[in-house]
Formats: structure tokens, sequence, C-alpha cells
């Protein structure tokens, strides 16, 4: 299964799509398979500050609860709301409908510690969790 | 009693009965509100109105719908499941235990002391601690308490402040995250290395003056030993931490090893677990946590103490104790069946019962790995983890697909999806007290779901058929929730 061009991987399964110093975050769709039905999604609170690779929130599905770890750095500029009532959006389209949230860049640079959609492909082809 | 798929579904016991039904057998009685102030009593209250037969019948076919270790083999890792062997219940229901008050001046209660005494001793010497606090209720309570004792013995030592971190490796219990997290501990999640333990080097980067405690299960999730835990508890005792023990996996160890001889501060037991006692269905249970000698002074209270003369006390004047971590002493009936079943075996049985737990674990795991993938493929403890990752990939047919699959061939579920670290993971822990029998045809069942899943998968995803509730839509079930029946309204 091909990764989605145009995005930038973490190690830990997030997705991180730029725009500027704008960057928008989910998991992948491999994460998202690998969790399993998810119930609830526990977000950042818009305005927090966040480092690169922290714990920033929690994803529960019916097998686990997983951390959730922030792919870049900033300030959390917006939360996808539709996920309080319909987590599965997560599980429908996590490319997509299923982002989790917004975050204004402090380091742009902080991008070059992340994966590219090759490099990915292989991290989740190795089975690497 | 019929096969589960002939009997009819339960109604609640609110959806039944008519007015009048309960049975009365003082008729002549006075009413209640001479007895008690107006505004003690209510009306409307949505009672169920039944009679005596009907309830009686009502709650023991619920009984018969329950699986038990009575009932059959109940492969669940890191719970222990094993036989409650019933002289325990015999021991804990004379009426010297089962009816004392535990108000009871301690000249009244010697006997019962005594027990809590023993058993206290006993624990002691067979983890090799200094001593235990037989108060905490449950395994996580325990936990909780020796995290508060770790906190009380760093404020005294004026470390409080600087203190304020806990070391949990991702193959330690689930719960241990969240007792340090409840104490106001930070949590540093430590990655175990290929071979499913704890590696030296990623511990002594992980410890610094922050460190507080290391928590560990040894054997681990994986039901492995560690490599190195001389070397784990001497780093984090040189970086001024503490280690804790966690024993919910303690069926592996007795009489073969001692956390106590390992270097560990802190540990708790589950005697629920290890020691024989009914459990499961969120049951009492009893988690001991004791400690080595530095410690002794911060134990939940009360102590069970022996003075010279022989006599028993319970002794609460320890000023740097933690406090009671509950009401009353302990669930003292508890007491009496592990301190029973560690007297009906004696040492020697203890430690028989622990590698003959070990060598039904790598009995079954033996002969599960010709079908199933085995992560960290090596003679494992008590417990071993499966995966079918492959499988799901083959066929579709996920770990918890197997698990509903065992229900209608008769088993308990094992623990699947965990520990994490090992994707589509079942947890298996088989005890000592299986025959090879049972062992057999549990293995023989597991291999006749995987080849099912390989011919035809729809069968495995639409189990369980044999159940009285087929499969439940999980998902919905969490999403949104129906916790509570109400009644109708007039």
């Amino acid at each position: 299964m091909a990764q989605p061009q145009g995005l930038l991987y973490s190690k830990e399964h997030e997705w991180l799509k730029l725009d500027g110093d704008v960057g928008t975050v989910g998991i992948t769709d491999y994460a998202q398979n690998s969790l399993g039905d998810i119930v609830y999604v526990e977000l950042p609170r818009a305005g927090s500050g966040i480092k690169q690779f922290g714990s920033v929130g929690v994803v529960e599905s019916v097998k686990a609860v997983s951390d959730l770890f922030t792919p870049i750095g900033g300030e959390v500029t917006e939360v996808n709301r539709a996920l309080e009532g319909d987590p599965s959006l997560v599980n429908r389209d996590a490319f997509g409908e299923g982002w989790l949230y917004k975050v204004k860049i402090a380091n742009v640079a902080e991008k070059d510690a992340l994966l590219g959609p090759a490099e990915y492909e292989t991290l989740v082809a190795e089975g690497a969790h | 009693m019929p096969a589960a798929s002939e009997m009819r579904p339960e109604p609640l016991i609110f959806e039944t009965g008519q007015p009048g039904r309960a049975n009365t057998y003082f008729r002549d009685g006075a009413p209640l509100d001479e007895f008690l102030p107006e505004t003690a009593l209510r009306a409307g209250l949505p009672l169920p109105d039944n009679s005596e037969l009907d309830v009686v019948r009502h709650f023991t076919r619920l009984s018969q719908r329950t699986f038990s270790i009575d009932t059959g083999f109940y492969p669940l890792g890191s719970c222990t499941m094993k036989y409650n062997p019933r002289i325990n219940e015999a021991m804990a229901a004379q009426p010297g235990f089962r009816d004392l008050h535990p108000f009871a001046p301690d000249a009244l209660a010697q006997g019962a002391l005594q027990v809590m005494y023993e058993l206290e001793r006993s624990l002691s010497a067979i983890f090799g601690m200094a001593q235990f606090s037989l108060n905490p209720a449950a395994g996580a309570h325990a936990e909780l308490a020796a995290l508060l004792i770790a906190k009380a013995y760093f404020r005294k030592r004026d470390e409080g402040r600087e203190r304020t971190t806990v070391i949990v490796p991702d193959t330690a219990h689930g719960t241990n995250p969240a007792s340090a997290a409840m104490v106001g501990y930070k949590v540093v999640s430590l990655k175990s290395y290929a071979r499913g333990r704890v590696g030296i080097d990623e511990l002594k980067a992980a410890l610094g003056p922050d460190t507080a405690v290391c928590m560990m299960t040894n054997p681990n999730t994986l039901g492995l030993f560690e490599d190195h835990i001389l070397e784990l508890t001497e780093a984090v005792h040189a970086a001024g931490g503490l280690m804790y023990y966690d024993g919910a996996n303690a069926n592996a160890l007795m009489g073969n090893s001692r956390p106590g001889d390992m270097g560990f501060d802190l540990m708790h037991l589950n005697l629920h677990k290890t020691f024989s006692i009914p459990h499961g269905g969120g049951g009492a249970g009893a988690g001991p946590v004791g400690v080595s000698a530095r410690l002794i002074e911060f134990l939940p209270v009360p102590v069970v103490t022996r003075d010279d003369a022989g006599a028993f006390h319970l002794e609460f004047d320890r000023p740097d104790s933690i406090g009671s971590m509950r009401s009353f002493w302990s669930n003292f009936s508890h007491i009496v069946r592990a301190l029973t079943y560690v007297y009906a075996n004696g040492g020697e049985g203890l430690t028989r019962i622990s590698q003959l737990a070990v060598l039904n674990a790598n009995y079954v795991r033996a002969q599960v790995k010709s079908f199933l993938d085995t992560p960290y493929d090596e003679t494992c403890r008590h417990e071993f983890v499966a995966s079918a990752q492959e499988l799901k990939r083959e066929t579709g047919v996920r770990a918890l697909d197997i698990a509903k699959a065992l229900l209608d061939r008769g088993y308990h579920a094992p623990t699947i999806y965990f520990p994490l670290l090992v994707p589509e993971c079942l947890m298996i822990e088989p005890t000592e007290t299986e025959s090879k029998e049972t062992l057999d045809a549990f293995v023989a069942s597991l291999r006749e779901i995987v080849e099912t899943a390989k011919s035809d998968p729809q069968k495995i995803l639409d189990a369980p058929v044999n159940t009285i509730v087929g499969r439940i839509d999980e998902t919905r079930a969490a999403r949104q929730p129906d916790l509570r029946w109400e009644p109708a309204k007039v």
C-alpha cells in the first residue's frame, strides 16, 4: 500500500501536511487499522503549546488506549471538533476528514526529522510499531 | 444445565413480577412509618415485586450462565486464574473467623491476629522483603500504596521536589503508569530491547536526579525473566531511585527467586491470583504491599505485631506511616484463604507450584508455535504471547476473533491486545492446576480455529454462535454506552 504523497510522517504513525508555517496533523491509515475501531480521541487544547514528538493526547480504540505524539511543535490553532461526535471519522478517512488538529509551527526546520512517503512505507512494511 | 444456545434470554428482574407478589412473612407487623421518620421513607421507588421462588430462579439461572474456573479452563494471561482449593473456603467459613467483629479488642481476636501475623511473615520470607502490610484491598490499590510510600520516603529525605519521575517499561502491567500518575508522578515509558526485556543502557539513559521509582514486572507481560535484573536494580539505586516490583506475575517465582534478593525495595502481591482466591468479575481482592528495611516506617497501618509475651496486636502508632488505605484492616477472609494455601502446600509445595506453572506454559507454547507466531521464541515463565498478525494478513481473522471462537468451544478467552508491543497479541497463562488432557484439548481447539480461519474465515468472524449472547457490537457499546435500566415513565 503506497502512502499518500505530499505528507510527512513520524515513526509513531502520525502524518503532517504543511501549508507554509501551518501544519495539519492526523494519524495514518496504518495506525487506524492497527488500532481498530476508535471510540474516543482526546486532543490538545487550542492555544496550547506543544513540543515535537511530545505526547499531546490520547486515541482510544476498542483494543487499547494509545498516546498521541505530535510530529511537529508549535501552537495548536484548531482541533477537529467533528471527532467529538464521531471519532469513527479517523477510521473511515484517516488522511482527510479524520484530521486531528492544526498547529502554527514554531520551527519549520523540525520537519527534517520526519519521514517521506517512501521511507514511511518501508517502516510500515517492516511491521515496526 | 442445558447448552447455552438452548437457553432463553433472561429478563431483568425489574421487568418481571406483579404488584403484591413479594412474600410477606409478617403480615401483622407494624407499618414502617412507626419505626422510621417520614424523611427517611421514599414512596414511588420502582422496586421489583417478585415472589421468593422467582427471585431464586432468576439468580440461579444467571449463575449458571457465568463462566468460572469451576466450570472451565481460563487461560487469562497475567490474571492467574487457578483452581481455588475448597479447604480455603472451609477455613474462611469457620465461625471464629467469619463472625468476628472488626472492632473486637485485640485480646478477643488473638487467633485472627495470629493468622494475619503468620501470613505477613510467610510472604516476607517467600518474597525476601522485610515486612508487608496486608491493608490494601487489591493489586492496583497496593501499587498506589507503594508509590505513596516512595513519595513519603523522598519527602522525609527532603528530595520530594526533585524526584518527580517514574520509569515504566513497555512490558510492565498497564496499571503501573496509571498508579504513578494518580500519585502525581510524571511517567516515562521505556521501550524494551530486541529480547523483549529492559536494556541496561536504555535504563541508564532514562535515569537521572529526577528519578523516583522504576516499576517493573518480572517476569514481564511477555512471560520473560529480565536478562540483567541485578544490574538494573543497581543502576536505579545508584541514581537514588527505588525499585518497585509488580507481583501480578508472582506465580512464576515462589520458592525459585525472590524480589528482595533481586534488589527491589517495594512490591505488591495479588493474593487473589497467586494464593488461590476466587476472583474475576470484580470480586474482592487482597493486595499486600511489602517493603525493604529502609521503608518499613512508611507502611500502611495497621500492621500486626507480636510482643515479647507472644501476644498479637494491631499496631497503628507509626508516625511516618502513609496511613490506612481503606476502612478496617484488610479483606480478612482472603487472609485466611491465603494462609491456608501457604500451609496446605508448604515451602516445597509452593516451589513446585511455580515450577509446574512454568512447565504448563511452555508445554502449551511449544505446541501453539506450530500454527501461530510466537514472538520472543524462547523458554518462557508462567505465560507467553502468541500473535495473530500473520493470520490477520492472510485471512482477516484477528486475535479478537480467535478469542470469540474460543468461547464457542467452552474456554474463557485469553488476554488479548496486551502487551501493546506485540500486534494482534494473545497472552496465554494456563497455570499449574490444569491437567495435560485439558491443555491438549485447548491446544487442539486453538489449532482447529486457526485451520478454520484459513479454510472458512467467515465461520470464525461470526463467532460466538454457541453462547447465550452472540457477537457483541463492542464499538457501539463504547461509543454509545447504555449503562442503566430506567423504569418506564408512568
